[in-house]
C-alpha cells in the first residue's frame, strides 16, 4: 500500500520521464506484437506451403509391384515421413489429361503411356527442413527402380533463409528498442531515488530496512514496464483492428495466441523490474554493505 | 556497550583516517570525543554506526561485531544507536511531528501508537508547543531538538553526535547539551564530538577522548 503510494508519487514528480519510460517499453514492445502478428499469421502460411513440400521419386516402368509395395512400407516407416503416396501410371495420365487441357488432344491420341508412375513424400513437422529433404531424397534414389528424385531445393532453403531473416530483423529492432526502455526506466528509477535521497538517507540512519526503502522503488519499475506492456498491447490490438479494414482484400487475421500477449506483458513488467533493481543496487545499495 | 579493538580506517584516496584507535563506551556513560578538523571524529560515529567498517581491528556494539555482522542485522544495530548531525537533516517539507512520526513509520511502528509516541517524544525535547511547526520556523536549537525527539523515536540504549551544536550558537549549544546531560541521567550512554574547547573545559568531569591525526591521543578515563 505504502509502496503503491510511493511509486504513484514517483510518477507525480517526473511525468515527462516516467512518459518516455512507458512510451519506449511500448514501443519496443508495439515492434515485436505487430511482428508476432504478422508472424503467427504469415507463419500459418509458411506453415501450408512447408507441408507442401515434396520429395518425389519418378519410377522404371520395370518395376515390380511387390517391389513397389516393399519399398512404400520402407519409407513410411522412416521418422522423417509422414505419409507416402503412390501414383501408378494410369492415374499421372488421367491428372496429366486433366490439368494440362491444351495436351489433352495429345495425350488422348497416344498408344503408350509415356508418363512414369511416382512416389510423393510428405515430411512430418520439424522434419522439413532443408537437411532433412535432400537426405530423403538422397534415400528415395538409391533404390534400383527409381529413376529421379526431386525436391524443391532452393526454394526450401530460401524460405527458410527469409523466415530467419525476418526474425533477426524484428528481434534485433525490438532488442534495440527494449535496450532503450530499460536505460530510460533505470534513469527514471535513478531520478525517483536522487529526489528521496534526504528521506532515503534519515531511513538508512533510523534503522529502516532495506527492503522497505527499496521497494518503493522496484514497484515504480515494475509499474512502469507493466504500463509499456498494456500500451503496446493496446496499439498492436488497434494494428490488428485497423489494418485489414483498410486492406480488404487481405484474409481475417488471427490474433495472437493469450500466451504470446500475457507473456509479452509479464515480461516488460519483469524488464521494468529488472532495470529497477539496477538502480536500486547502485543508488542505495551501499548504505548497508560491507566497506 | 560500544568498544573499539585496535581499530585501523583507510580510504582509497585520503588515505588513514584512524589508525590503532581501542577505547571503551560502558552503558550509560556520557564522553567527549574531540580533535581537530580531520582528526577523525565523524569517522569514529561512523564506525560505531555500521555506516562503514573497520579496514583493520574491530568494533562491537552490544552484540554486533563488525567482523561477523550480516547486512540484514544493521536496521536493528541502527534502532540500538541514535544518531544526531551538525545540520540536523530534518525533512523540510514537514512539521517538527511529521519528521519525528517520519522515523516511527519507517520502522514499522503500528499506525495507531504513532501519534502519542510523537507527542510524548517531543515533550521530551521540550518542544511539544511547536509540533506543528516546520524547520524552517523554528530556532536552530528547536530543530536541533526536534532532530534529537527523531533520534530516540527507536529507543536507542546509545546516542551518538556529530557536532551537535556546531551550527548553534553558545545558548542554543548550551541547550542541547543539557538535553543530552538529561537523556544521560535517565541512562543512555552519550558519545558527542565536538571541536569546541572551550565547551569541554567547562566539563571537566566529562570523559574526553582526544584525537589526533587519526590516533586516541588522550583519554581522561585512563
Ligand atoms: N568518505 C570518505 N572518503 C575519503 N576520505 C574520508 C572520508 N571520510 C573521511 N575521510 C578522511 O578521513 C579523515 C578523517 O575525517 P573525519 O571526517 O573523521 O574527521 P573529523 O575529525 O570528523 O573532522 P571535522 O572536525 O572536520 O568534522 C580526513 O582526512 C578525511 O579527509
Ligand atoms: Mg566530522
Amino acid at each position: 500500500m505504502r509502496s503503491m503510494r510511493e511509486a504513484l508519487a514517483g510518477f507525480r514528480r517526473t511525468p515527462l520521464l516516467c512518459a518516455l519510460s512507458i512510451g519506449a517499453t511500448g514501443l519496443s514492445l508495439v515492434i515485436l506484437g505487430l511482428f508476432g502478428l504478422v508472424a503467427h499469421n504469415i507463419g500459418g502460411a509458411i506453415g501450408d506451403v512447408e507441408r507442401r513440400v515434396e520429395v518425389v521419386g519418378y519410377l522404371l516402368d520395370d518395376a515390380g509391384p511387390e517391389q513397389v509395395g516393399a519399398a512404400r512400407r520402407e519409407l513410411e516407416a522412416l521418422p522423417a515421413v509422414e505419409s507416402v503416396r503412390y501414383v501408378s501410371k494410369d492415374e499421372a495420365l488421367e491428372r496429366a489429361r486433366r490439368d494440362l487441357v491444351e495436351f489433352s488432344d495429345v495425350y488422348g491420341e497416344l498408344r503408350v503411356n509415356p508418363l512414369p508412375a511416382s512416389f510423393h513424400l510428405r515430411l512430418r513437422e520439424g522434419f522439413r527442413t532443408p537437411e532433412t529433404v535432400s537426405e530423403t531424397a538422397g534415400m528415395l534414389a538409391a533404390y534400383p527402380f527409381i529413376e529421379e528424385a526431386r525436391f524443391g531445393d532452393e526454394w526450401v532453403e530460401r524460405l527458410f533463409a527469409l523466415r530467419s531473416a525476418a526474425t533477426g530483423i524484428a528481434l534485433a529492432l525490438g532488442g534495440g528498442f527494449a535496450l532503450i526502455a530499460v536505460l530510460l526506466i533505470v534513469t527514471t528509477v535513478r531520478m525517483a531515488i536522487l529526489a528521496r535521497g534526504e528521506e532515503i538517507e534519515i531511513m538508512q540512519i533510523v534503522g529502516a530496512r532495506e527492503g522497505y526503502i527499496q521497494r518503493p522503488f522496484l514497484l515504480e519499475g515494475a509499474v512502469t514496464g507493466l504500463a509499456g506492456g498494456l500500451l503496446a498491447l493496446g496499439v498492436t490490438r488497434l494494428a490488428y483492428v485497423v489494418f485489414p479494414a483498410r486492406f480488404a482484400a487481405i484474409e481475417p487475421l488471427a490474433w495472437l495466441p493469450h500466451v504470446w500477449t500475457a507473456g509479452g506483458v509479464a515480461a516488460a513488467a519483469v524488464l521494468g523490474l529488472l532495470a529497477a533493481a539496477y538502480s536500486v543496487h547502485r543508488e542505495v545499495g551501499r548504505a548497508y554493505g560491507p566497506s | 556497550m560500544i568498544s573499539l579493538r585496535n581499530v585501523s580506517k583507510a580510504y582509497p584516496r585520503s588515505g588513514d583516517a584512524l589508525r590503532g584507535v581501542s577505547f571503551r563506551l560502558r552503558k550509560g556513560e556520557f564522553a567527549f570525543l574531540t580533535g581537530p578538523s580531520g582528526a577523525g571524529k565523524s569517522t569514529v560515529l561512523e564506525l560505531i554506526h555500521f555506516q562503514t567498517r573497520p579496514t583493520d581491528g574491530e568494533v562491537q556494539v552490544s552484540r554486533y561485531n563488525s567482523r561477523r555482522v550480516r547486512r540484514r542485522d544493521i536496521p536493528a544495530l541502527r534502532r540500538r544507536v541514535g544518531f544526531v548531525f551538525q545540520d540536523f537533516k530534518l525533512l523540510e517539507r514537514l512539521t517538527a511531528a511529521e519528521n519525528v512520526a517520519f522515523a516511527l513509520e519507517v520502522i514499522g511502528t503500528p499506525r495507531r501508537e504513532i501519534a502519542g509516541r510523537v507527542q510524548r517524544l517531543l515533550s521530551q525535547v521540550g518542544l511539544a508547543a511547536r509540533a506543528s511547526s516546520r524547520p524552517s520556523e523554528l530556532s536552530g536549537g528547536e530543530r536541533q531538538r526536534v532532530a534529537v525527539a527523531r533520534a530516540l523515536a527507536t529507543e536507542p540504549r546509545i546516542l551518538l553526535a556529530d557536532e551537535p551544536t556546531g551550527n548553534l550558537d553558545p545558548d542554543a549549544a548550551g541547550g542541547v547539551f543539557e538535553l543530552f546531560s538529561m537523556l544521560n541521567r535517565l541512562g543512555t550512554a552519550v558519545l558527542m564530538a565536538t571541536h569546541d574547547a572551550d565547551f569541554v573545559r567547562r566539563h571537566p568531569d566529562i570523559r574526553r577522548l582526544e584525537l589526533e591525526d587519526g590516533r586516541l591521543a588522550r583519554d581522561s578515563a585512563a
